[in-house]
């Protein structure tokens, strides 16, 4: 422990070892003074245990610093070039990498392992084959990539479960785990986010935002991390400027120019960043009920564009409106820290119209599925008829007829549909952002230093010029990433799979990138300040995103055919059916109690009391802060009061004693 | 005097007495040993020069760089020159398990240009030259710089004697939230 005080002074390292071995004379010499009598071979031995213990946390910390992934490479980046910000955006990976493992581990240990090593294997019932129609082009890489045949009847997807209640000798409740499961990883995320979030806010200190401002550019500005002088040159351009900017604001009157004009512009740019949206949310809603069209055609009459048309125009919407959006930026004439929160606003409410087109015009699609599975069920009665056509009257028990499983007819399952949908979204998503990185940034750079030697213009500082890394572009990627992997992962559970292995691949691909064929930033931006505000927006999404699975789980009837939940009524139902079965009678009844909404209401009232009740506490805690500060500042001119009197006091009249003096300076305190 | 073995081997005393970890140590001999010359390669007791050190590229960009040698330097010849326990003692104040106390403490010794203690007026004029580069266009004129010197003063001098000293500062900088991830050098 003494180790630890004098690590944490502020000493020489010839002292604090001189000091250390002073320490560690005096404790020999008096050893045996302490531990004489009864307890003295106690007293070694703890004193040996206490080192040995000292020594392996010691060991075991450096052991976790060690194990931490891409722990050197985000240093690398930090050091060599790029300062904190960039650093910060591969943090965020890590921390996302973190949470998709986890969510991994959940859907794969107890959803796909029991249901592939207990359940019943492909072949045997006829959702978990491939019907007789699709078997021949069932092996075809391009079915394939597309998430059909074969891979559509695995356990990748939803369809392929099993209903049955207990499977195997372990009597694994599969639909309750998979419910429960689904539940869980939104319920795991919401908590790591708002526990990371709490953090962040503690480590903020309160957010003593403006009282400091020019001490802290001058004092905490410089960034000790940056070893490159192109970087340093940045950082010294945008000190300078900061600075300047600071002085001018704190001297205020800033002219406004033409104010009508300036409004004038703005309204403009906003109304044609509107107009981008409105055009880009049709058009996806265009092209998915065109793809629709397509399926309900055959899939066979048209290219690889049609079949991937959908995909293809969300992911080049996503990639070239930002661009229309800096552009259009160009017209309002902000300052660049309020342009930054312009543009990461409309990048999001792209991204949030366009995902929430899709999920919409998705739903469409499934209440086509829903009438499409009334009919087969229908023409199935018919089809199991003429199975017994002519052989037993029809109210006798019929002993069951062997028919090959990929002969029976199937119902159109939605839910399968609805995970192949967002697998594909995701995979088409990963492949524009590798791509855009390779011929964006990667060959851009080839292209600029290699032709620049035969170009007119030089194409270095001119236009292409090497790129930047986009750190808000590529937060807003990865948290619209997410966004998808949540909603997807109840209909699709290899979907947190695919997102691990795509994470992984980023890293290594955009850290190459990174150091390989970007230049440091022009204006060097704080990360830590941000840092919240991505975390705010991943809750968001996190919210909004659990909207429509909980949506189709309570309100659209399971599929009759395939998946865990078939032949219920609603999803949910599994839950019931578990306590009914599974648990004591006494438990059912004191949950259908609990479940009473005269019980709940009153609980929600409470939330509601308790939210407004702590709100106004710690609005009280600030404004207390504020008062201490001041007082804090008042205390401190108290003396210079003090000596005010004494002078004139002194001048008035030298003879005077002190102590009205004293009993004013008392008043004055209180 | 330290008596350090060969590369191999790190001294007990120095892992318990930095924030170091056994790897960040031993990179740190490594990169001491390449600064000193081929005659001296053994005898860790040499004393490199400060424009030596200068010639790291984790420094050679650092505006503080000479206050950096000066404050770590134990020679008594003040010429800037680390041994490489001073090397070490820089590596730790600048690592990331260092405490935010200890960083401001040795933050304030480089921002004091001239030793006396405080930051008053000239130190902090020096401080913002550093800053702003070494380019003419780039640097403030002096009614702008009065001006900034005055709203630091402002800000940070509780009691108004014209100077910052240790404690006003580390109040400022303990409410930074930026401070501890800036103020980080990794080898």
């Amino acid at each position: 422990k003494s180790i630890t005080t004098l690590r944490n002074q502020p000493w020489r390292m010839k002292k604090k070892l001189e000091t250390l071995k002073e320490a560690q004379e005096f404790i020999e010499k008096f050893e045996g003074a302490l531990g004489k009598g009864k307890g003295r071979k106690f007293y070694a031995y703890k004193v040996m245990m206490l080192k040995k213990w000292m020594k392996f946390k010691r060991d075991f910390e450096n052991f976790k610093t060690a194990c931490i992934p891409w722990e050197m490479k985000i240093k690398e980046i930090e050091s060599k070039s790029f300062g904190s910000s960039v650093a910060s955006y591969f943090i965020f990976l890590r921390w996302m990498y973190g949470i998709n493992m986890v969510l991994f581990g959940l859907t794969f240990g107890l959803v796909m392992v029991p249901e592939a090593l207990m359940g019943k294997p492909y072949g045997s019932m006829p959702r978990k084959t491939v019907p007789r129609s699709e078997s021949s082009t069932a092996m075809d890489f391009a079915t394939l990539w597309d998430f059909g045949g074969y891979a559509q009847y695995s356990v990748l997807f939803y369809g392929y479960y099993n209903n049955q209640r207990a499977i195997g000798w372990l009597k694994f409740r599969l639909p309750l785990s998979y419910f429960l499961v689904g539940v869980g990883t939104i319920a795991y995320s919401f908590m790591v986010v708002i526990r990371t979030m709490a953090s962040n806010a503690n480590q903020e200190g309160g957010g003593d935002d403006t009282s400091f401002n020019f001490s802290w550019k001058m004092f905490t500005s410089w960034d000790y991390l940056i070893g490159n002088p192109e970087t340093a040159d940045n950082k010294f351009a945008s000190i300078t400027t900061s600075f300047k900017e600071s002085i001018v604001e704190e001297q205020e009157n800033r002219k406004e120019e033409n104010i009508h004009l300036t409004r004038f512009l703005r309204v403009l740019a906003n109304f044609l960043v509107l107009c981008c949206l409105a055009g880009s949310g049709y058009l996806i809603y265009f092209v998915v009920r065109r793809s629709q069209k397509f399926a309900l055609e055959g899939l066979e009459n048209y290219g690889w564009w049609e079949r991937n048309e959908v995909n293809m125009v969300m992911s080049l919407l996503g990639m070239f409106c930002p661009t229309l959006f800096d552009v259009i930026s160009a017209l309002e004439n902000y300052h660049p820290r309020i342009a930054l929160r312009w543009q990461l606003g409309r990048i999001f409410a792209l991204f949030l119209g366009n995902l929430y087109t899709f999920i919409i015009a998705l739903m469409d699609e499934i209440n086509l599925k829903l009438e499409e599975e009334a009919v087969v069920k229908y023409n199935m009665t018919i089809w199991e008829a003429n199975l017994y056509n002519g052989t037993l009257s029809e109210n006798s028990t019929r002993p069951p007829i062997e028919v090959d499983p990929a002969d029976v007819p199937r119902g159109p399952c939605w839910e399968t549909m609805v995970g192949q949908e967002f697998v594909r979204l995701t995979i088409s998503d990963t492949m524009t952002t590798y791509i855009t990185i390779l011929i964006g940034d990667f060959l851009r750079a080839l292209f600029v230093r290699f032709i620049n030697y035969c170009w007119c213009w030089d194409l270095e500082y001119g236009f292409p010029s090497y790129a930047e890394f986009d750190i808000s572009g590529n937060v807003l990627g990865l948290i619209f990433n997410q966004g998808m992997i949540w909603m997807g992962a109840f209909y699709a559970p290899c979907l947190p799979a695919i997102n691990v292995l795509r994470l992984h691949a980023s890293m290594y691909l955009q850290c190459w990138a990174v150091m390989c064929c970007n230049v440091p930033h022009e204006r060097v931006f704080k990360a830590s300040r941000s840092n919240n505000f991505y975390m705010a927006m991943l809750l968001f999404i996190l919210f909004l995103s659990t909207l429509p699975a909980v949506y189709t789980i309570v309100s659209i009837p399971p599929s009759f055919d395939c998946g865990p939940f078939s032949g219920k009524s609603r999803m949910y139902n599994v839950i019931q059916e578990t306590l009914e079965n599974d648990f004591p009678a006494w438990f059912g009844k004191v949950f259908s109690y609990a479940s009473n909404p005269g019980l709940i209401l009153p609980f929600i009232l409470l939330m509601v009391l308790g939210i407004y009740y702590l709100q106004s506490t710690s609005k009280a805690y600030k404004a207390a802060n504020i008062e201490l500060k001041k007082k804090l500042q008042n205390i401190i001119k108290v003396p210079d009061l003090i000596l005010t009197f004494h002078f004139r006091s002194n001048i008035d009249n030298p003879n005077s004693n002190l102590s009205p003096l004293m009993t004013n300076v008392f008043c004055l305190c209180k | 005097m330290l008596p350090v073995t060969n590369t191999v081997g790190v001294q007990e005393s120095e892992l318990e007495l930095t924030f170091l970890t056994k790897q960040e140590i031993l990179l740190a001999h490594c990169r001491f040993k390449e600064l000193l010359p081929k005659e001296s390669r053994n005898t860790m007791d040499y004393r490199v020069p400060m424009e030596k050190i200068l010639t790291m590229p984790e420094l050679k960009s650092n505006p503080f760089r000479q206050r950096i040698c000066y404050v770590f330097s134990t020679s008594e010849a003040k010429d800037g020159s680390l041994s490489f326990e001073d090397f070490l003692d820089f590596l730790s104040v600048f690592s990331d398990s260092a405490t935010p106390e200890i960083k401001s403490h040795y933050a304030f010794r480089i921002f004091d240009f001239d030793d006396d203690g405080t930051l008053d007026r000239n130190d902090l004029v020096k401080l913002v030259n550093c800053l702003t580069g070494d380019a003419p266009e780039t640097r403030l004129s002096q009614e702008e710089m009065n001006q900034l010197i005055g709203n630091i003063l402002e800000e940070s001098d509780i009691d108004k004697d014209g100077t910052v000293n240790l404690s006003e500062f580390q109040h400022v900088i303990s409410r930074s939230p930026d401070f501890v991830s800036s103020f980080k050098i990794v080898l």
